[in-house]
């Protein structure tokens, strides 16, 4: 499980909680995003552009 | 006057003055002009006072933004951080949400009880149609914010001229495909604002409608849903105008029609002069390339900017969409429009002027210079505008 930021404006996809405001359940992978898929807050960031940042084991 | 302190990354310290803090009340009382117009209708007994507010936004602004000139100053990158947490500037835009409601109300209220001519009762739904164009403005800056204070003001204020699907259009939308033939909010070289109008009003519904259906069915709800965000705005709009229409009387019915459409004219006419023919280049892997500053017209008129929120620097707000008004930016060598956009309004109501003002413009942008293929184009006129611009035109026998 990752966190995905966007570079734009600080959204972060977390796929342990996902995002319920878009509909896509808690351990929903970044990968299984639709391939449209743009940054929900400034949507001028593709799927492809995010940065994934590995969470630390806890 | 508030200043700000910081660091440079040299070490250098600098202090700085916004010295357009208070400039920026003008965005919340332009708005509020229908009332002016009422108020000197009441003094005088003359119904004409009651289209002041046409003349300020089709005569008055452009000849001051021609007097005013412009403004290229940008806040140093160093306090950019403080100013967008500046309170002050975001209770602005909220202070404003009542007041478009309060426009509406007003000059409903007048049209409906006083004895007014014809030219009278619908230049003041004119009047009102122009503020609540403001009204989509506000719910735009508002509507790119990350809070849910400010998002949920954002489609409050869109309700006044029934236009809350704009707040998904918009980002989800217009920021995604800009300047793109895919979008129906960019509109093309040789596309006049007539034709523009019949495919972004009703382009930019639909696209608004499937994105939130999408959404809403991954949630597993069909697209009348309860939480269907469009129809949330729209009934609170239907509350807002019904209560008119009973409160004030069957005549409030076209006075509301026209007060809508000319309304969403308002958004028409500045998405058509915004990315007129500026078109994004597709990559290898089939996505267009990232808006760049150059495919967005600019203007650093400074009395429409303030009256605007800084709308028009355009070219930063869509590289930078979440960044709030007071930092917008302004860069050299961008597309500039040569109004601001009052003026530019005008000028794009007459096509024929438009295109001969605009299309040297375009081709001599140091993108396009002066090729079709980067240009986004009409389809149908590229033949037509090929024989007209020959002389502009790159050519490869060269």
């Amino acid at each position: 499980m990752a966190r995905h930021r966007c570079p734009e404006c600080g959204y972060e996809y977390d796929e342990v909680s996902g995002d319920d405001h878009e509909g896509y359940a808690p351990g929903t992978k970044f990968s299984d995003l639709p391939e449209d898929f743009v940054c929900p807050d400034c949507a001028v960031i593709y799927k492809e552009d995010f940065v994934t940042e590995q969470r630390s084991a806890t | 006057m508030k200043g700000y302190t910081a660091t440079l990354k040299s070490g250098e310290a600098i202090y700085y003055i916004d010295r357009k803090r208070w400039l920026w009340t003008l965005s919340v009382l332009y708005p509020v002009q229908p009332f002016l117009g009422m108020w000197l209708h009441a003094r005088t007994g003359q119904p004409g006072w009651l289209l002041l507010p046409l003349l300020s936004g089709y005569v008055i602004a452009p000849i001051l933004d021609w007097l005013v000139g412009e403004d290229e100053n940008n806040p140093p990158e160093a306090v950019v951080p403080q100013l967008e947490k500046d309170r002050f500037y975001r209770v602005l835009t909220y202070l404003v949400v009542p007041l478009h409601y309060a426009s509406l109300i007003g000059a409903a209220w007048w049209a409906a009880t006083r004895e007014l001519p014809l030219w009278a009762f619908f230049g003041l739904a004119m009047v009102a149609g122009i503020a609540s164009g403001l009204a989509i403005n506000t719910g735009h800056e508002l509507g790119h914010k990350k809070s849910a204070f400010e998002r949920n003001l954002a489609k409050i204020v869109l309700a006044v001229p029934f236009y809350g699907h704009f707040w998904i259009e918009h980002s989800r939308g217009h920021h995604r495909d800009v300047s793109t033939p895919e979008d129906p909010a960019s509109s093309r070289m040789g596309e006049s604002i007539y034709r523009f109008a019949l495919r972004e009003i009703p382009g930019a519904f639909l696209r608004a409608w499937h994105i939130e259906k999408e959404r809403l069915e991954r949630l597993g709800h069909s697209a009348w849903h309860r939480d269907n965000q469009i129809l949330q705005s729209g009934i609170l709009s239907l509350a807002l105008q019904l209560g008119i229409v009973i409160a004030f009387g069957w005549s409030m019915i076209p006075f509301l029609v026209v007060h809508n459409v000319f309304a969403w004219w308002q958004l028409t006419s500045a998405n058509y002069i915004e990315h007129y023919g500026l078109l994004r280049r597709k990559e290898a892997n089939g996505r267009y390339e990232r808006c760049q500053p150059q495919h967005s017209w600019n203007s650093n008129h400074i009395i429409s900017n303030l009256v605007l929120f800084h709308l028009q620097r355009h070219s930063d707000h869509h590289a930078h969409p979440v960044r709030r008004y007071q930092s917008l930016r302004h860069f050299d060598d961008l597309p500039q429009l040569p109004s601001g956009y009052f003026g530019a309004y005008l000028l794009s109501y007459v096509p024929w002027l438009w295109y001969r003002v605009m299309d040297r413009r375009l081709l001599a942008l140091p993108h396009v210079a002066g090729d079709l293929d980067r240009v986004n184009i009409q389809p149908g006129k590229r033949a037509r505008i090929e024989s007209r611009y020959r002389h502009l035109l790159a050519t490869d026998e060269t």
